[in-house]
């Protein structure tokens, strides 16, 4: 700084002199400089650019066949939904339908049994009775023509009367109780013909009903088929959905599988041996793990072989045979399984109280420890959740199955996302460089604004002069 | 199928692959002389400790210190705790049990060779090869040898771990206090000349650091 100081004896003017020098050679370089500048800011700017362009491509690519892969989950989603309601609908068909000609002949037979019944139960007015007009005829008698007699007759004539009176009034209580048991006779068919129709009711409104939501899924699945934006909608965010919530089941699961590894890797090391190492971890803690991963396999196998998750299209496909084979063998392999953790168990309780009757006794502590009448609770309750846990395990193929489905489009999602940041950033690095670039440009003319002010003026003068030459000519 | 069979031979490498030993080797010295005998007591706490702070695979030796110690006959109690859990809680209260019988019917000696059974713990350990060797002496380390006896002998103590314990101050050591203090000294750079670490604990309520 000193030698530029001192190319002159006064400090001043040779500063002066270093930047009239600075100034002039900025000058003349000005043209190139601003040409370097632009063409920098350009080739930053359209690199940029291009690249922007390129992650928009694969963003809307990605995009599309994010679209494309929720389209044919859906669609595959809603043709195992209606195809389930057919199966519904069939069954209900098949079970309560497909026997409607006996059905018909049991409501006939129970009609034709009521007819009958009911003519039987007809109420027969009684015969009016023959002594009527003996009574008239008595009454016609003249008192005077046989007035002794008629008494003596009269008196006959009631007690035939109050007799067939009784008579008939028997009779009829008899018929009565006749129709009355005919009529009881009819209520029970009356019930069954009201139960008869009451159910086929049921069955059809049943029916009504699923083929109100088979008309509801097949309008979706048609929307899917069309690939409308809406659906395309539904099904994001349904996928989302079950993403969080298979996410969490699964967290369940696997705060399950590790109770599950707590109550079998200390006891395995009874089997394994405490202190062997396969690559830096226990081998009894490899094995506990080993047998909780079998287990959760072993209930992938038998949820596929019972056709409840389809992860694996060839247990899928296998025939019906075969399957209901597999089911029995992946349950039996489960089983035991199941039995070796509550045995397991069992005996984790078991060195535990060794271990602590040990450590009292080193401690010299003679008191007992935890023994009593309440100990084979715990105990039980090991052995009972070393047995369920693995059955309960199983059912983690459902949420895992869904967790796989819809990761594939979450995953989707997120890159998406990710992609449309970066060309954004891009897009606006790019534009940043390219104003940068006019910035960089009118920089570099701030320290050369004498020289530039006097082109200005020269150029405006010859300008000025040119202009009046040509009105002169 | 090529990336399997890399795995497979990386976990079979990784398996195969000679580790280091972890396991500890503990071999402590009883010192039986003279009036010595009486703090016999706090040493079958220090080994009942001791016990219940080994694990599967660690050797644990105790031998009493007495006129020439330098004999397998010394060794009162000793095992190498298997593999499996049930059985290590077994070897350790039959272990326990041995210390207890040895304890309640133990006989004073006439001399003290804390030095030959140095060389026993030290022969002890490197035949069990463990990867931690710690020799504990429980005595005033105020070796009386009988005549005749030859300790003035160099040995190799590299990676081992020797612990003085309870070393209770004699008589003397009250009227003169550097006979105590020079005791210590002296066995603090034999056993550093030979390689080993040494270390003093008198406090034996704070035993969380003996292993």
């Amino acid at each position: 700084m000193e030698f530029l100081l001192s190319i002159t004896p006064w400090p001043v003017i040779s500063a002066l002199l270093w930047i009239v020098l600075a100034v002039t050679t900025l000058y003349f370089a000005r043209s190139s400089a601003h040409k370097a500048i632009r063409a920098s800011a350009a080739t930053l700017h359209q690199s940029l650019k291009f690249a922007s362009r390129a992650v928009s491509r694969a963003e809307s690519g990605l995009r599309e066949r994010n679209r494309a892969v929720l389209l044919a989950a859906g669609r595959e989603s809603k043709e195992r939904i209606v195809e389930r309601e057919f199966d519904r609908v069939n069954e209900t068909v098949r079970k309560d339908l497909a026997n409607y000609s006996a059905l018909h002949r049991a409501l006939s037979e129970s009609i034709k049994r009521i007819e009958e019944d009911h003519q039987q139960a007809v109420d027969v007015p009684p015969d009016p009775p023959g002594w009527v007009k003996a009574v008239e005829a008595v009454a016609n008698i003249d008192a005077r023509e046989g007035r002794v007699r008629v008494g003596a007759v009269l008196s006959d004539i009631h007690k035939s009367l109050v007799k067939a009176h009784q008579e008939a009034m028997t009779m009829y209580r008899e018929a009565s109780a006749k129709r009355h048991a005919l009529l009881r006779k009819m209520r029970p068919e009356w019930r069954n013909l009201q139960q008869t129709l009451g159910r086929i009711g049921k069955n059809v409104d049943s029916l009504l009903s699923r083929s109100v939501t088979i008309d509801r899924h097949m309008q979706e699945y048609e929307d899917i088929v069309k690939g409308e934006d809406r659906a395309v909608s539904i099904l994001s965010s349904s996928s989302l959905v079950y993403f969080f919530v298979s996410m969490l089941v699964l967290c369940v699961a696997i705060g399950g599988a590790t109770i599950n590894f707590s109550l079998i890797a200390r006891p395995m090391a009874e089997m394994v041996g405490g202190t062997n190492l396969i690559g830096g971890f226990r081998t009894a803690d490899i094995a506990a793990l080993v047998i909780i991963l079998v287990e959760i396999s072993m209930g992938l196998f038998l949820m596929e072989s019972l056709r409840i998750t389809r992860l694996f299209p060839v247990i899928g496909a296998l025939p019906d045979k075969t399957r209901v084979r597999m089911v029995w063998i992946t349950f039996s392999i489960l089983f035991l399984l199941a039995s070796v953790e509550a045995g397991l168990a069992y005996m984790r309780e078991v060195l535990l109280h060794d271990e602590l009757a040990t450590s009292a006794l080193l401690r010299g502590d003679d008191s007992q420890t935890l023994t009593g009448q309440y100990l084979w609770i715990t105990t039980a309750a090991q052995m009972g959740m070393g047995f369920i846990l693995p059955f309960a395990l199983t059912f983690v193929a459902i949420p895992l199955e869904t967790f796989v489905h819809s990761l594939r489009t979450v995953v989707g999602l997120a890159v998406i996302g990710l992609l449309r940041f970066i060309s954004l950033s891009l897009r606006v690095a790019g534009n940043a460089f390219r104003y940068l670039g006019l910035l960089a440009e009118n920089l570099y003319d701030l320290p050369l604004f004498i020289p530039l002010w006097l082109e200005e003026r020269n150029s405006d003068g010859s300008a000025g002069k040119s202009s009046l030459r040509e009105l002169a000519s | 199928m090529k990336i399997l069979s890399t795995f497979v031979a990386c976990i079979v490498v990784l398996g195969c692959t000679a580790a280091t030993p972890t396991n500890n080797g503990v071999y402590m010295l009883l010192d039986t002389s003279g009036t010595y005998r009486q703090e016999l007591q706090k040493a079958q706490q220090i080994i009942r400790y001791t016990l219940s702070h080994l694990d599967a695979k660690d050797s644990f030796a105790v031998a009493r210190i007495d006129t020439g110690s330098f004999s397998e006959k010394d060794i009162v109690a000793k095992t190498t705790f298997d593999d499996r859990p049930s059985t290590v809680n077994r070897q350790k209260r039959l272990f326990a049990e041995q210390i207890g019988d040895f304890v309640d019917g133990v006989q004073s000696s006439p001399y003290t060779d804390i030095t030959g059974g140095l060389l026993q713990a030290v022969e002890f350990l490197n035949e069990k090869g463990t990867g931690n060797k710690t020799i504990l002496i429980f005595s005033d380390l105020k070796e009386d040898l009988k005549d005749g006896y030859i300790r003035d002998i160099s040995f190799d103590l590299d990676g081992f771990s020797i612990i003085a314990l309870n070393v209770t101050k004699l008589r003397t050591d009250n009227v003169d206090p550097r006979e105590y203090l020079t005791r210590l000294d002296n066995w603090q750079s034999r056993v550093e000349k030979f390689g080993g670490q040494w270390r003093v604990i008198n406090d034996l309520d704070g035993l969380e650091g003996l292993l």
